[in-house]
């Protein structure tokens, strides 16, 4: 059994671990935020969400060059486990945010710069699967939505300094500072716990995809010859 | 890169005979002439889809049209509020714009796949960069002979009168926006012109990447439509230009590549 598992099982056995004991602490060790009371502790979650998205966006890109210079099939899985887990992210991250704008802001849904970049990053690597979809030929696949990945990617850095470049109802990064210290502790013990079901994830979507592109190669399979009888 | 396209040495014995200036240094001279050439391939490739275009005028035409038909669907969608359709006019002529640009985008490259004529294009002694940037540069252009039309167009439907002065600056911002949707709209242009739902793809791709150049384009047409009493025309058209130096850059890099996957 042991041998059968591998490495990144491991990882994501130990961010799910993680995320357990997180969530604990968070939900029932951490004080509630002054103002805002319980709906604070979804920030627990939805900052993690955040960071995690923005890494494997950031991952997707160092992928999509990785794959258009060298070619290499595993990049090409690499790059799609990226996009589908960081799409997976920032759509969790947008629900969280909602719920979280309709209890303080009153409203599900504001067109804040922060909010607006990062439904647009979504939309942008949507269509990156999108683009994938379409294209039959896998080099062509690769090359295409290699390149249409760096594209979508100028988006990510304005995603993290929107806040500070403009006016926004969002507010700026927190840092260990300006955050209560029994706060600070679920805080990274989530954000290291999406980290590591992350890469469990993006792993195990690169090899399913590695897979089907093998597959792919693979010749035609001879047809079964009918004897006469 | 060269076996593909084995016309760059040739092409730029061509530059250094077409009357570049010629510096003392090698190094220097090899660079200007390089620009050089690429600058002569990216005017042949504009000429080249300018005379098509010229030729036919059709695109164009139906492109036009489009535009000035979307513009009256927006007064219908509002309704016969005049303040309204006042305030929204920077953004419904950015919107006719954008709706336009994807018919001449997708179009700019559908022609090239007829009788595999691209494959042609390929085999002429031409940077795959020059062929870029003659094509956006073609786009741009044909999405600024829009302008002329669709301006006034928008100005009479919804009670707009700027000052004459103000003319001059929205065909500036007019200019800067079609660069902008040019840019990226070639590159997914060439990627999606042979797949079978291009006219799926290409918005789907296009519009969320051209979101910034959208937003900066119809605050600064605002600004110039209703006054800018705050001074902001100045950030908004800076944001505009530096989108168009990001998207200009990193399309030209990564278009050999896509071009070579076709």
């Amino acid at each position: 059994m042991i041998e059968r598992l591998k490495w990144h099982h491991f990882v994501g056995l130990l961010g799910l671990a993680i995320v357990v004991a997180g969530t604990w602490i968070g939900l029932f060790v951490a004080p509630a935020e002054r103002h805002m009371g319980d709906v604070m502790r979804i920030m627990y979650v939805h900052v993690p969400s955040a960071w995690s998205a923005l890494l494997c966006f950031t991952f997707v890109f160092v992928a999509a060059v990785a794959s258009l210079w060298t070619s290499r099939k595993r990049w090409d899985a690499y790059m799609t486990g990226g996009i589908e887990v960081g799409c997976v992210l920032t759509a969790l991250l947008l629900v969280q945010g909602s719920i979280w704008a309709r209890a303080t802001w009153g409203v599900w849904w504001d067109w804040d710069v922060r909010l607006t970049t990062s439904l647009v990053m979504l939309l942008l690597f949507c269509g990156v699967l999108a683009l994938r979809s379409f294209i039959e030929e896998a080099n062509r696949r690769a090359t295409w939505s290699a390149i249409a990945a760096i594209v979508a990617f100028v988006d990510v850095p304005l995603v993290y300094f929107c806040v500070r470049w403009w006016r926004s109802l969002h507010q700026i990064q927190s840092s260990p500072e300006t955050v209560n210290s029994a706060m600070v502790l679920p805080l990274r013990l989530n954000a290291v716990a999406f980290l590591l079901i992350a890469i469990w994830m993006i792993a195990i979507r690169a090899r399913i995809e590695l897979a089907r592109l093998q597959a792919e190669d693979a010749p035609e399979p001879e047809p079964l010859a009918i004897e006469e009888r | 890169m060269s076996t593909l396209h084995p016309g760059a040495a040739p092409a730029t014995t061509t530059a250094a005979t077409s009357g570049a200036p010629a510096p003392d240094d090698p190094a220097a001279r090899s660079t200007t002439s390089f620009f050089a050439t690429m600058l002569t391939q990216t005017l042949i490739v504009l000429r080249k889809d300018l005379l098509l275009e010229w030729r036919s005028r059709s695109r164009l035409v139906s492109v036009v049209l489009f535009g000035v038909v979307t513009l009256l669907l927006f007064s219908f969608a509002v309704g016969p509020d005049v303040r309204a359709l006042r305030e929204g006019t920077a953004g419904f002529l950015v919107l006719a714009l954008l709706l336009s640009s994807t018919l001449g985008l997708a179009e700019s490259f559908r022609l090239e796949q007829e009788q595999d004529a691209v494959e042609g294009l390929l085999l002429l002694p031409i940077e795959p960069v020059a062929l870029f940037y003659g094509k956006a540069l073609g786009n741009t252009i044909f999405l600024s002979l829009l302008a002329p039309i669709l301006i006034p167009v928008a100005l009479v439907l919804y009670s707009v009168e700027p000052a004459w002065s103000d003319f001059l600056r929205l065909f500036g911002l007019w200019l800067l926006t079609a660069a902008g949707l040019s840019a990226p709209g070639t590159l997914y242009s060439a990627m999606t012109s042979q797949l079978r739902s291009q006219d799926v793809l290409l918005p789907l791709l296009l519009f969320p990447l051209v979101v910034p150049v959208l937003l900066g384009a119809v605050k600064a047409l605002d600004l110039v439509l209703t006054g800018d009493a705050m001074g902001q025309l100045g950030s908004w058209t800076i944001m505009l230009l530096a989108f168009n130096l990001i998207y200009w850059s990193l399309c030209g890099i990564v278009f050999p590549r896509a071009i070579e996957a076709s």
